[in-house]
């Protein structure tokens, strides 16, 4: 029992000490540095043009990403192609890599002296320090989370139901919408969850390719940067603020679709 | 498009203008060796630190019963779920200069320490748990009604079953941390040679317009990060041999 006891009060001190303790006192810390002072950096319009652009990179990734998610898993799961491993192995390197490293991959290759920066720029198209770049390390950082939820849900549907239906007549389309998505939906929708997550708080990658231009590519994690290196404190607690009330937000919903995910296994 | 064709690149550019040379001189560029050593030592010391408490936490929230379990496991995620540059300030909150239980750790290597505690907590704890929960707490009864302590049945019985999944959420807890940058950046004040991170010494060097110096210490992340993939793909497959038969 003493043992029990222990054991239970590290566990306990730990969350508290890394994680919840932490987390409380930005709460503290804006209402001690003045909800009006926070209140002025939040509804700055620069601020306020952040959160859009963060909106706006999240609503084309994450479709684009689940399109790309579902179609991934099922390519993993039921075909057979020659470079399956390869592409296995990519899709997971984004969860394993910095995202530095992903922005700067991107820089390189669309940047001045890169592979695509001349032809880009005899053409007029700008990547680099514009919403393209923004979208497109989003994706990269974001590319896992769906892929991995479905791989796992695939696997143990086995596809004797899918086969039914092809034997009934229906063709490769009807099979997907009425088979094979309704079975997955769960894991889908688990996966949308976390992307969401990552693309909302993409920090590093979007760092190295936005240029963080004020009010046109900065988004909202580089704004609460900004704002803690003109040492507006307030400011910066207090966009961050929202930004964890998102993640919370993001957290309820993914403790409310998990149990049907796990259920629909 | 989005994932292989941006990699061919950094590895090309950094290997431009002759790998012995340019490659050479920048990853030996004290400023950057300075980085990569101190990512490395600090990353393996959270991944560690996460592999002890990380399995207490998993073994509570799974043989332990107390009010308000279900709450604390839910906490579990938030690391997942919260934008890292929130988690760095969130950690500034608590053990920065204006600390309200007087611990200053601001711009030091603890501090970053703890930001990398903070972003890698969820790895072990998800992998373990899962493993935990199947366990069968027979084997356990058996082997302590043959008379074996309870330190014994830990590292005899319970510990073989579930150290691949403590490796593997290591491994994973480890590339996360050899690459964050959100949650270091705010708290550590990236001070070279001291509090500079290699992910911090990367944005820096892509910003002051040295992409040859920042990609050759990127292909050193990419590096790592492949034999993490592989690392972690190898301790699930010999978890699973005996499943498979």
């Amino acid at each position: 029992m003493g043992r029990r006891l222990a054991l239970r009060g590290i566990a306990l001190s730990y969350l508290t000490l890394v994680l919840l303790g932490p987390l409380a006192m930005v709460f503290w810390r804006v209402w001690e540095e003045g909800v009006g002072k926070a209140w002025t950096a939040i509804s700055d319009p620069n601020t306020i043009h952040a959160f859009k652009m963060t909106l706006l990179v999240t609503a084309i990734a994450v479709p684009l990403n689940t399109v790309f998610g579902i179609v991934c898993g099922l390519l993993i799961v039921r075909r057979r192609f020659p470079g399956k491993g390869l592409v296995n192995a990519f899709v997971d390197l984004p969860l394993a890599l910095s995202p530095v490293v992903v922005g700067l991959s991107l820089f390189l290759l669309y940047g001045r002296t890169g592979w695509f920066g001349p032809w880009l720029q005899q053409h007029g198209v700008q990547i680099l320090f514009a919403t393209p770049s923004i979208v497109l390390v989003t994706m990269f950082v974001s590319l896992p989370f769906v892929v991995r939820e479905v791989v796992p849900m695939l696997r143990e549907l086995g596809d004797t139901e899918e086969q039914a239906a092809r034997t009934l007549g229906a063709n490769g389309l009807q099979t997907f919408f009425r088979i094979t998505l309704p079975s997955i939906r769960w894991a889908v929708i688990y996966g949308v969850i976390l992307t969401t997550a990552r693309c909302l708080g993409e920090y590093g990658a979007v760092a190295v390719v936005s240029g963080s231009i004020q009010g046109k590519t900065e988004t909202a994690t580089l704004r609460v940067q900004e704002e803690y290196e003109n040492l507006n404190m307030a400011g910066a607690y207090g966009i961050a603020l929202i930004l964890a009330a998102l993640g919370l937000l993001v957290l309820v919903v993914m403790l409310r679709v998990k149990p049907k995910e796990e259920a629909a296994r | 498009m989005v994932v292989a064709l941006p990699i061919a690149a950094l590895v090309w550019s950094s290997r431009s203008g002759g790998v012995s040379g340019s490659f050479w001189d920048a990853i030996t560029n004290p400023e950057a060796l300075a980085a990569l050593k101190l990512t490395l030592a600090v990353a393996a010391l959270a991944a560690l630190t996460n592999a002890v408490l990380g399995t207490i936490t998993a073994w509570v929230l799974v043989r332990d019963d107390f009010r308000g379990k279900s709450l604390v496991n839910a906490t579990i995620d938030l690391p997942f779920a919260l934008p890292t540059i929130v988690a760095g300030l969130v950690v500034l909150a608590l053990y920065g200069p204006y600390s309200p239980i007087g611990v200053h750790l601001a711009f030091t290597r603890a501090a970053i320490w703890l930001a990398l505690l903070f972003v890698t907590l969820p790895f072990v704890v998800r992998t373990v748990q899962p493993v935990l929960l199947e366990l069968d707490t027979e084997m356990e009864e058996a082997a302590r009604s043959l008379g074996a302590s309870e330190r014994t049945i830990f590292f005899r019985v319970v510990l073989p079953t579930i150290l691949p999944g403590i490796l593997s959420g290591v491994t994973m807890a480890f590339a996360r941390a050899v690459g964050e940058i959100g949650a270091v950046t705010i708290i550590s004040g990236n001070q070279p040679y001291r509090t500079e991170v290699a992910s911090v010494f990367i944005l820096n060097r892509s910003q002051a317009g040295d992409p040859a110096g920042a990609a050759a210490v990127a292909v050193v992340l990419l590096t790592i990060s492949f034999v993490v993939l592989l690392a972690v793909g190898a301790i699930r497959h010999r978890a699973t041999r005996y499943e498979r038969g």
